[in-house]
């Protein structure tokens, strides 16, 4: 029998326990969808905020994305794992990946929506403030339906981030795709090669449509026949994509 | 209070702390270096080569672009037969952040408009002169921005090598805990303070750059 690191009968092994690889996942996509849903909630509220003409308000959002911003997920994720029961808080991991990822983030969405309502003309606010529209009004009528054109593929490229980034809950053996397929070769018969490359096929599969469908959407947007909301936008955005 | 500082920042701790920071300063001073110039060498590859290395560099970009880091790192650590586990994981975080490197400077030479080639080529300069000394240089000034950020996030991201045992700023503080229940009783307000001093060491060297990235971003919105 071949010993290799790809070799048949580890193959096998793995499709004999390929319900624990669909457990992963499954977890992967539940924490994926709620972490989203949080981050898209909180990054649409804190955009808001930072847009607003309340100081406080704007202090708050700064404050929140530049933390979460410039401190690695990994201490922030432990420190509700290992930090906050000493306070006596207790999480199941479950709730700290959501959590975590999604407080991460929707730092990260709250820069994108900024830069979306940045990006709409200040004559809008203004023709809609003569049209007798509160500050909030305008927002939710006129101003955030006008930013969902330009923002969806920034938004799109940070759904994919967060999905690489729910790997974070292998750091604190969260049951996610990563650490059941690491566990389950490291317990076992050591095939790390079947287990890494079936994880990163499953992990590309979530990926690579959406982050494809991003690019061809942004590359359309610049070439359509209102590119200056775009081109402005893409300006502000530069910064904030990666995470 | 007192007592609690007492405890955690003993002038061995302190240095083992610091020798940590150093690691994790180090490992993302040469994944940024290194990175940069496959990031480079992809980014110009996937942009004017039309042939068979313009496909292999967009499969490499989209192949790392679109699976997590930690499984690169595990890749690297667990499969890799040569290098120090310090050299393996480093091998991990580089592979990934050229990808994301190649997706920036692309973004660059891509929003220089094409005559300057048509120019370069009246001038008599050869397709490797022009980007060298006239496209290149352009490209990367316009990237600064985003180059910055990538190196917070790096920067961010060296703290994943805890998962596989390397003594980075982050493993240390977490070992610190563990360590200090030897000698002192362990209480919140010790792992509180500790978890706080890391969050804020990051936190200085990254809003420190980013704050840098936002005056280099107005100075460019300007010219």
């Amino acid at each position: 029998m071949s010993n290799g690191p790809f070799a048949l009968w580890r193959w096998q092994k793995l499709l004999t326990d390929w319900d624990k690889f669909a457990e992963g996942l499954l977890t992967t996509l539940a924490v994926a969808v709620l972490a989203l849903l949080l981050s898209l909630l909180l990054g649409v509220v804190l955009g808001l905020f930072s847009a607003s003409e309340n100081k406080a308000l704007r202090g708050i959002s700064r404050a929140y994305v530049e933390f979460f911003q410039n401190t690695p997920l990994v201490i922030q994720v432990f420190f509700m794992y290992n930090g906050l029961p000493y306070a006596g808080i207790l999480l199941d991991k479950f709730t700290i990946g959501v959590l975590g990822v999604g407080l991460y983030h929707g730092a990260y969405i709250a820069e994108v929506v900024r830069a979306g309502i940045l990006s709409v003309s200040k004559g809008q606010f203004e023709a809609a403030r003569s049209q007798g529209f509160t500050h909030l009004q305008t927002m939710g009528w006129i101003i955030l339906p006008q930013t969902v054109r330009v923002i969806l593929p920034p938004l799109a490229n940070q759904a994919v981030n967060l999905v690489k980034n729910t790997s974070v809950l292998a750091v604190i053996a969260g049951g996610d795709l990563m650490y059941r397929s690491n566990a389950w070769a490291t317990n076992g018969t050591l095939s790390y090669g079947p287990a890494y490359l079936v994880t990163g096929l499953l992990y590309f599969a979530l990926c690579f449509p959406l982050a494809t469908w991003a690019r061809h959407y942004e590359e359309k947007l610049k070439g359509d026949t209102a590119p200056k909301a775009a081109v402005s936008f893409s300006k502000t955005q530069e910064v904030a994509i990666e995470c | 209070m007192l007592k609690i500082f007492q405890d955690i920042f003993t002038p061995y701790n302190v240095s083992y702390l610091l020798g940590g920071l150093g690691l994790t300063l180090a490992i993302s001073v040469v994944t940024v270096g290194l990175s940069v110039v496959l990031g480079t060498i992809l980014g110009l590859l996937r942009s004017y080569d039309r042939f068979i290395l313009g496909k292999l560099a967009a499969v490499y970009i989209e192949v790392f672009r679109n699976t997590p880091l930690l499984l690169w790192i595990f890749v690297c650590f667990v499969m890799v037969p040569v290098g120090t586990f310090i050299v393996r994981g480093t091998l991990g975080i580089f592979l990934f952040t050229s990808a994301v490197m190649a997706e920036i400077i692309r973004g660059g030479l891509n929003s220089i408009s094409r005559g300057q080639f048509e120019a370069a080529a009246s001038q008599g300069f050869s397709f490797p002169q022009a980007l060298a000394l006239i496209i290149l240089p352009q490209t990367f000034r316009r990237i600064v921005p985003s180059l910055m950020s990538q190196i917070v996030t790096t920067i961010k991201d060296t703290s994943f090598l805890y998962q596989v045992a390397i003594a980075e700023f982050f493993y240390c503080a977490k070992n610190l805990i563990s360590s200090l229940s030897k000698s002192v009783n362990v209480t919140t307000a010790h792992v509180f303070t500790i978890y706080f001093m890391v969050a804020a060491v990051y936190f200085l060297i990254n809003f420190s750059l980013s704050c840098l990235v936002r005056r280099m971003q107005r100075r460019t919105a300007k010219s």
